[in-house]
């Protein structure tokens, strides 16, 4: 990276771009035609034109969400979004063959090395489509199926089709049909009966492009009795201009199956990140979400779960962290539709620099739904006077036997912690590092080490010059 | 020659304009075990406390010199990295932060080397055996629902691990059983025999196990007697009246 670079980028580590070297690339805005155009490029069946066709349709006449950070939505810029970018001609299972300039990215955002290490399988995708996939030997010999969404939509069109929208409607909200509408890469996932995938499973999202609109979509489907473990991390350069992220991502977790999907986003700051992720948990699953969001400009995500199946389970722990002219706006919805079903939130945010987290929940019990427990605690740090901290959590409950708990907690560092850290040979940053580490612990220690050690590096950078 | 590490001179400390030390001279050489006795309120916490650099207290005149130079020179970190050490009454607890990762850069930047992950754990063991301390106590996050004798052991093996050229106790055996009073007393006397302490207690028992070179009884903000360790016995028997006349 030169000094221009450097200087435009600032603290953030993957603010680097790198030659746009588009083999396709559509003209900016967004049309009917620019819909099927891309379905077409892809030569799809025809059902899946035709979703593409009413979820545009639907995404067009719906209005913009009156609720969340409305001003920011509304600067969203739709007619000036890149919809369609193809930067590789085929998705390689080989890094040789990924072409150099992207390759280097992912170098130097350390997938390869993370792939050799400790992974099942790796998808990356560049733009709007994988450029790199990859699955060991032993789970494909198991019937694992791990693709890319749009080589999974070729390969196995039934199974697409019975699924796709199944837990995510494209009418479910404006973004949703905005991702079904124009929706590219993202992963797709079988697990047989009883298979247990032991390493985690990685898919990596790269934006590099100005202006980029990127729109994968996830299906994972867990059969019965089986298991899996799917990591996600996003990355973009730093621009002046915005570039939008909207995914959508749909969980099935058969009878006693478990799915575990843990994100880090880390999108630049320019970067407005939309993003609909919903799992449905059959009799006796579990559906885990560990959800960290510490980039992006502003986020609007909330993990759910649907407790449909008897004894099903739900557990989501989400981080935010709001610096500058950021807002995370994230939290947690968990539907208790079945008799003792059980869940479990835990949300943890951290404002600094005038950033603004909100965590927004949502519980719902239904009448038929006797015995269940829910436990929601929410904890927000403010590293500052400036900076803002909200909590809107919604409880409808229409069954009495509901066992549910609720805490809320809004802390200071404290000058005694400091103190008493500085006394102990740490700088007054690292000594703020170290605690907001501690604050984020819950979560960290649930992902990965790998990702644990990158995020805790990560926050203590974000903690460097913030003693004024 | 034992080396001069504290030099305070016509100390005086204010705490949002009120003042608290009204005049402390004071000098600590290596291997020194100094012990202030006296009342709440008398200025003993606030004394350990402008010592290790704490923002809230004022020097308003007189000087402290640590190592020969002024201490106002050095950052509260950089006094710890230059071997000062507190031993809080009331240490804060930082969840989310285990107790071993949290010995472990105290002690890297303290000795200001990355200490190897064996030698590490061998010095630990060791360390944690003398005090009685169970390895579980590792995973748990600092100070985080400690009782107070378990607080007061953590303060004890960070300082047998970072080994202070100037140890500040401040009230360490305030409501600690005799056993767990001997496991601190054999800290005190394990660590470094270079080492200058300053205790700050109330009572007689802990001085006893550790047998201090001088006994300051504090009044007001000012030493008003020194003395061997026969003062300290005095001291629990009277009380502090008669140094008042």
């Amino acid at each position: 990276m030169n000094d221009e670079a450097n200087n435009a980028v600032g603290d953030y580590q993957y603010g680097f771009h790198d030659p746009e070297n588009a083999t396709i690339r559509f003209d900016k805005g967004l049309s009917e035609q620019v819909v099927r155009d891309i379905s077409n490029l892809k030569e799809e069946p025809e059902w899946m034109t035709e979703i593409r066709v009413k979820a545009y349709r639907h995404f067009v006449s719906r209005p913009m969400p009156d609720w969340g950070n409305c001003s920011m939505l509304e600067s969203i810029k739709f007619d000036d979004v890149t919809y369609f970018l193809r930067s590789s001609k085929e998705t390689a299972n080989d890094w040789d063959d990924v072409p150099e300039d992207i390759k280097n990215t992912f170098n130097r955002l350390g997938i390869p090395e993370a792939e050799q290490k400790w992974l099942g399988g790796v998808t990356a995708q560049y733009e709007s489509e994988a450029v790199y996939h990859s699955v060991r030997e032993d789970l494909e010999e198991q019937g694992v199926i791990f693709l890319d969404m749009d080589a999974g939509l070729k390969e196995y069109p039934e199974l697409v089709k019975q699924y796709f929208c199944s837990v995510i409607p494209y009418a479910d909200n404006k973004f949703s049909a905005l991702n079904t509408a124009v929706w590219s890469g993202g992963s797709f996932i079988y697990v047989p009966k009883g298979v247990h995938v032991e390493m985690p499973v990685q898919a990596y999202f790269r934006i590099n492009a100005k202006n980029m609109g990127q729109f994968e979509r996830t299906l994972i489907i867990a059969d019965e009795g089986s298991s899996i473990n799917y990591v996600e991390g996003c990355t973009a350069p730093t621009y002046s201009t915005d570039s939008l992220h909207s995914a959508v991502v749909e969980l099935i977790a058969m009878e006693g199956a478990k799915i575990r999907y843990s994100t880090v986003q880390n999108w630049s700051a320019n970067v407005y990140n939309l993003v609909t992720k919903r799992g449905i948990a059959h009799k006796n699953a579990v559906v885990e979400w560990v959800d960290g969001n510490i980039g992006s400009k502003l986020t609007m995500k909330y993990p759910s779960v649907i407790l449909k199946g008897e004894g099903a389970h739900a557990e989501i722990i989400s981080v935010a962290y709001a610096g500058a002219g950021q807002h995370q706006d994230a939290g947690a919805k968990v539907h208790h539709l079945a008799p003792n079903t059980t869940s479990n939130i835990l949300s943890k945010s951290i404002s600094k620099n005038g950033g603004r987290s909100s965590y927004r929940g949502l519980l719902k019990v239904n009448p038929k739904a006797h015995g269940c427990r829910s436990k929601v605690v929410c904890d927000a740090l403010m590293l500052d006077a400036d900076s803002r901290s909200d909590t809107y959590p919604t409880m409808e409950v229409s069954n009495s036997s509901a066992d549910l708990e609720h805490e809320a907690s809004v802390s200071k560092i404290s000058g005694d912690q400091l103190f008493y850290l500085m006394s102990r040979g740490f700088s007054e940053e690292e000594a703020m590092g170290l605690i907001v580490n501690g604050f984020f612990e819950p979560f960290t220690r649930e992902l990965p080490m790998e990702y644990a050690v990158e995020l805790n590096k990560l926050l203590e950078l974000e903690m460097e010059g913030a003693i004024g | 020659m034992s080396e001069v590490i504290l030099n305070i001179k016509n100390l005086h400390v204010s705490v949002e304009g009120t003042k608290i030390i009204k005049g402390v001279d004071l000098t600590i050489k290596s291997g020194e075990i100094h012990a202030i006795m006296g009342r709440n309120g008398a200025g003993k916490s606030t004394l350990a406390h402008v010592l290790m650099g704490h923002p809230a207290y004022e020097i308003t005149q007189g000087e402290i010199q640590y190592r020969g130079k002024p201490i106002e020179e050095y950052e509260v970190f950089e006094r710890a990295r230059a071997g000062m050490f507190l031993s809080f009454q009331y240490p804060a607890s930082i969840p989310g932060v285990q107790v071993g990762n949290f010995l472990k850069k105290s002690v890297n930047n303290v000795r200001n080397v990355k200490v190897k992950a064996r030698d590490f754990r061998k010095e630990l063991n060791a360390a944690m055996e003398k005090l009685d301390m169970d390895k579980a106590f590792l995973s748990r996050y600092v100070n985080d629902g400690f009782s107070g004798g378990e607080k007061k052991r953590l303060e004890i093996l960070q300082m047998m691990l970072l080994k202070p050229t100037l140890a500040l106790l401040d009230e360490t055996d305030s409501g600690l059983d005799i056993d767990a009073l001997r496991l601190v007393a054999k800290g005190i006397t394990e660590t470094a025999e270079a080492t200058g302490f300053l205790v700050i207690t109330h009572y007689q028992r802990l001085l006893e196990l550790i047998k201090p070179d001088f006994v300051h009884a504090m009044i007001d903000g000012k030493f008003v007697k020194s003395g061997g360790p026969e003062l300290a016995l005095k001291l629990e028997d009277q009380g502090y009246d008669w140094l008042e006349a």
